[in-house]
């Protein structure tokens, strides 16, 4: 039964149920730290910033269990900003600290911060490892579409041809969907939301750390500077409700009031307009689908030119996570072996004595 | 028929064979019965980097050499005195290093024409005279191990296979070993395999009953158990010393072990074997790269673990980055590099010491880490636990060289009695150190320079640490350029400060009146040694340090550099110590470099410190 924060009651979010329960009552100033915040005027992240100290609170957790590990990049900066443990890395790697600090610690509720170029260019293998692995950790990505420390280069998420400083003529490179590569990539959880959103982001952060193992959120989010109004379509009021597609468990897939998701003739999904389909062939959203294929449709709906983009979540499918196993595994060995022992160690295998 | 036993004080034996014949098994397996009997030894296994290069040819030839003695001895040996050659490959690959005289056990049933001419031989070296110098035992050994073996409800191919056994049982024979490990190996090996334990039993003894009863071998030899200080020993490589040294550093430091690594040959064995002791609490963690290992080591070490990361040469290269971050966040770290031959893949089996620069230097920016290399196989256990105590206690990063030759060569090594080894405990920052109640992460220990390690989940000392320049106390970010002056020297400072709590560097020196010194690091320990025992035994007065810490220096290394006319310095390199002292000392030390990928042999470095002890007078 849901609870006030919308996570079960008194229990708190499912994926950290080794983390301690706190009795304080924290407010959203609890998590600010006293760091002033440098991102341009402007900056999405300052919203995700806003929305994810707002929702802190919800997790009922001390704060001092609270991890956010970031790699380098605008959004990476991320963790200065907050009052709890941090670690700002180095680039690309923060999956990687994360993993080693989420197995070996299952008491500590652990977040990623990436971009799109952290996560996706020089961090990519460690993102689809990490995922793949179900390493008990949040990922959080933030895809504005460019390379915003380094001043704006194109990224794997860039529309191909884009015009950047290192690509006058155009990038020839094709783009990365992210929520798509997750998916590829065996991650159990994976969602998307907008910057702008405040309630989005903060429903979309609650079943993310509801999840067992490693989710993968992707979070549009606008850099002013080199990349502005990239998502602006899904946030102007006149267009966004006929582009914008809220997927919501057990509910038809709805694109504004006249459009709906049907299945095509090869497993793939199309939109249509719900007066020549009718409303029966629309499809229902599952969540738990087991086969990442239903998913993997969902993902490709946006591409390529953000006509209708699903956002909430496409995947939330219960797998074994990382650091359960491992500490299985740990606890396995004792029961077998009992607790090590140094002195029978070193003398294990073949000794002589010489008197 | 009762044989002539004779009384040898040394032995050097080579098994050489294709990398299917088991060669290396077999080698092991000598070694144990020559350990238990209480023999001193140390070995040195060559194998190639392919797993089974094409059969019969010479780069498919593995070796095992082993050097045992009465007395204490201090390296694999120079040149055997038997080789054992399995097939005309092995002959051939290994005939250049036989002294004039030295027996060799060949097996003439992989003598064919076809063999022979896989390898160039224009006719069969067994019977054309060129083998004259030595004393050549042909035997059939493969037939004569299916004969034996033609009771056995077993494949043809299996009964082939256990060739390697009669041959082990041929020489345990010869040098009088006791067989008990044999059998109680094999044993639990072949556990599940009835048929295939007996047929292998079958062969080891039919190997020995063949010595025994045949004219062929007239004696046997003796060679008796070395006067070992008393204690209870076992045979251990670097590898496995290395990884016992690891868990010994998480008990003593009370801290759970995770290991981050991805394999590379000659460091995957320590992942191996880390990954056999979960009963300790230990967390291995197979990465899917190099950088994926430190980074996952250095998680965990902010978490409180003893954060280990393993590889050799190609992934210490990609660490680089993230030691850089281990350094700037000062968390503690251990770092094993097995150098192997390089530059890039090099030679991934075979042993150098050109990675010392790479440990100093090779990161961006000024990024201090202390260096220790151990400097045999029994060392790796001591260096191992060193390098937990430095790495907690100062709360940096810190880097092993260990190398191809220690990682899997082997000797007896005296286990320690575990209530003698240090106390390393750590004690977790968990109150506010700054003064009006604030957590400073950054504010140092006055003596070590150390800063606090307040780990996730202490309630109240929440702190954000990264690789961006920190502000001297509150670790918060900083450009300020006084304070990055303060901090590159802070760092710098700590690391140099070791050098107090590190022992100074001994000499030896016996006669006191020796003008050379011969300085070595790490795995050239042995090799130098013997050298100087070969010089001093012919009357030649030389002294001997070897550092098993290189950055810091122990305090003592200037004055002892300089109170030699001259200071060689051996390596396996193009000369790193060297330059390194050198610049550090102004003192013009002679340099002795060799990369084969081998380690030095003992007469060549003592023909070399003769001639500098001879032009210094
Ligand atoms: C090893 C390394 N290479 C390059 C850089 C330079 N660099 C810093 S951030 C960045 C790209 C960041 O892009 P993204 O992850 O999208 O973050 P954003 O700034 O857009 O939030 C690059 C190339 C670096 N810091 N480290
Ligand atoms: S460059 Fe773009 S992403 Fe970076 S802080 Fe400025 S607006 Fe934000
Ligand atoms: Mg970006």
């Amino acid at each position: 039964m849901p609870s006030d924060n919308g996570f079960d009651a008194g229990a708190g979010p499912k994926g950290l149920k080794l983390v301690p329960r706190s009795d304080t009552q924290y407010k959203m100033k609890d998590f600010k730290s006293d760091q002033e915040v440098r991102w341009c005027p402007g900056c999405g992240d300052y919203a995700i910033l806003a929305a994810f100290q707002g929702f802190l609170p919800e997790l009922g957790v001390p704060r001092e269990n609270i991890v956010i590990v970031s790699g380098i990049g605008c959004s990476s900066r991320f963790p200065y900003y907050l009052s709890t443990y941090g670690m700002h890395s180095i680039h690309g790697r923060a999956p990687a600290i994360a993993t080693g600090l989420a197995a070996s610690r299952p008491d500590l509720s652990v977040w990623v911060i990436t971009g799109d170029g952290d996560g996706l260019s020089i961090g990519g293998n460690h993102l689809i490892h990490a995922l793949r692995r179900n390493v008990n950790i949040n990922v959080l990505l933030f895809n504005n579409r460019i390379y915003g420390l380094t001043k704006g280069q194109y990224s794997p998420t860039s529309e191909a041809g884009k015009i950047t400083k290192s690509s006058p003529m155009g990038s020839l490179d094709s783009p990365f969907n992210p929520v798509s590569l997750a998916l590829g990539a065996e991650a159990g959880f994976v969602a998307r939301t907008v910057d702008s959103d405040r309630k989005h982001v903060t429903s979309v952060l609650r079943a993310a750390a509801d999840y067992e193992g490693a989710s993968f959120v992707e979070i549009y989010q606008n850099c002013p500077i080199f990349n502005d109004d990239a998502f602006e379509p899904l946030k102007d009021p006149a267009e966004r409700d006929t582009r914008l597609l809220r997927m919501e468990h057990g509910e038809p897939l709805r694109v504004g009031a006249d459009r709906g998701v049907v299945r095509g003739d090869y497993g793939e999904l199309t939109v249509a307009d719900i007066a020549d389909v009718g409303e029966d062939r629309l499809v229902r959203h599952d969540v738990h689908r087991p086969d990442p294929g239903y998913a993997f449709a969902l993902s490709r709906l946006d591409y390529p030119a953000f006509d209708h983009v699903p956002i909430g979540v496409f995947r939330d499918v219960a797998r074994p996570t990382y650091d359960e196993l491992m500490n299985e595994q740990i606890a396995d060995a004792k029961a077998d072996q009992g607790s090590g022992e140094l002195s029978s160690l070193l003398h294990s295998g073949d000794t002589w004595t010489v008197n | 028929m009762t044989k002539q036993v004779e009384q040898l004080d040394r032995v050097i034996i080579r098994f050489a064979g294709d990398s299917g014949d088991g060669m290396q098994l077999t080698g092991d397996r000598f070694t144990q019965e020559t350990a238990s009997f209480g023999n001193d030894l140390s070995t040195l296994p060559n194998f190639p980097a392919e797993i089974r290069a094409p059969a019969g040819t010479l780069p498919g030839v593995s070796s095992f050499q082993l050097h045992f003695a009465d007395h204490d001895i201090m390296t694999p040996g120079d040149a055997p005195n038997v080789l054992v050659a399995m097939n005309p490959a092995a002959l051939k690959a290994n005939l250049e290093d036989l002294p004039h005289g030295a027996t060799i056990i060949v097996n003439t049933d992989e003598f064919t024409k076809r063999n022979l001419a896989k390898v160039g031989y224009g006719s069969d070296p067994l019977g054309d005279g060129s083998l004259s110098e030595f004393k050549v035992s042909p035997v059939p050994l493969t037939s004569m191990t299916v004969k034996a073996l033609e009771d056995f409800d077993i494949s043809k191919k299996d009964a082939q296979r256990a060739k390697n056994m009669f041959a082990l049982g041929l020489l345990s024979w010869m040098y009088n070993r006791p067989t008990e490990g044999t059998h109680g190996f094999l044993k639990s090996k072949f556990a599940g395999k009835p048929e295939i334990l007996a047929a292998n039993l079958a062969a080891f003894q039919a190997g020995w009953n063949f010595g025994e009863t045949t004219e062929d071998f007239a004696v046997s030899y003796e060679v008796k158990p070395a006067s070992l200080p008393s204690g209870t020993y076992r045979n251990i490589t670097g590898n496995l010393a290395i990884s016992y040294g690891l868990i010994a550093g998480s008990r003593l430091s009370g801290l759970p072990l995770f290991l981050g690594s991805y394999p590379i040959t000659p460091a995957s064995d320590i992942l191996h074997e880390l990954s056999k002791h979960k009963h300790f609490g230990i967390r291995t963690f197979q990465a899917e790269d190099e950088i994926a290992g430190v980074g996952a080591a250095l998680g965990a070490a902010f978490g409180g673990s003893l954060g280990v990361t393993t590889t050799s040469g190609p992934g210490m290269v990609l660490k680089g980055e993230t030691l850089g971050l281990a350094v700037m966040t000062e968390l503690p770290l251990v770092v094993v590099d097995v150098q192997r031959a390089g530059p890039s893949t090099g030679m991934p089996t075979k042993t150098e010491q050109a990675d010392l620069l790479l440990a100093m230097f090779g990161r961006n920016g000024e990024s201090p880490i202390p260096v220790l290399a151990p400097q045999s196989p029994s060392d790796c256990f001591d260096i191992a636990i060193e390098a937990t105590r430095i790495a907690t206690k100062y709360r940096t990063p810190v880097i092993v060289l260990s190398d191809g030759y220690l990682a899997n060569g082997s000797e007896p090594w005296r286990i320690p009695d575990t209530s003698t080894l240090p106390d390393l405990s750590v004690t977790f920052t968990t109150e506010p150190n700054g003064d009006d109640g604030a957590f400073l992460p950054y504010r140092r220990d006055p003596e070590t320079l150390a800063r606090p390690w307040a780990v996730p989940g202490t309630p109240g000392l929440e702190h954000r640490i990264g690789g961006i320049e920190k502000s001297d106390g509150t670790g918060n970010i900083s450009y300020s350029p006084a304070n990055h002056d303060l901090m590159v020297n802070s760092r710098q400072a700590k690391v140099d400060g070791i050098a107090q709590d590190i022992p100074e560097l001994e000499v030896d020196d016996p006669t006191g009146d020796a003008r050379v010194l011969v300085l070595g690091w790490g795995g050239t320990y042995g090799s130098i040694g013997a050298a100087v025992r070969r010089v001093r035994r012919a009357g030649g007065a030389v002294a001997q340090a070897h550092l098993r810490h290189l950055n810091p220096f122990p305090a003592n290394l200037g004055e002892v550099l300089r109170s030699y006319d001259r200071v060689l310095v051996p390596e396996i390199n193009l000369g790193q110590l060297a330059l390194l002292l050198r610049g550090r000392f102004l003192v013009d030390v002679i340099g002795y470099t060799k990369v084969r990928g081998l380690p030095f042999k003992a007469e060549e470095l003592a023909g070399v410190v003769q001639e500098v002890i001879d032009r210094a007078e």
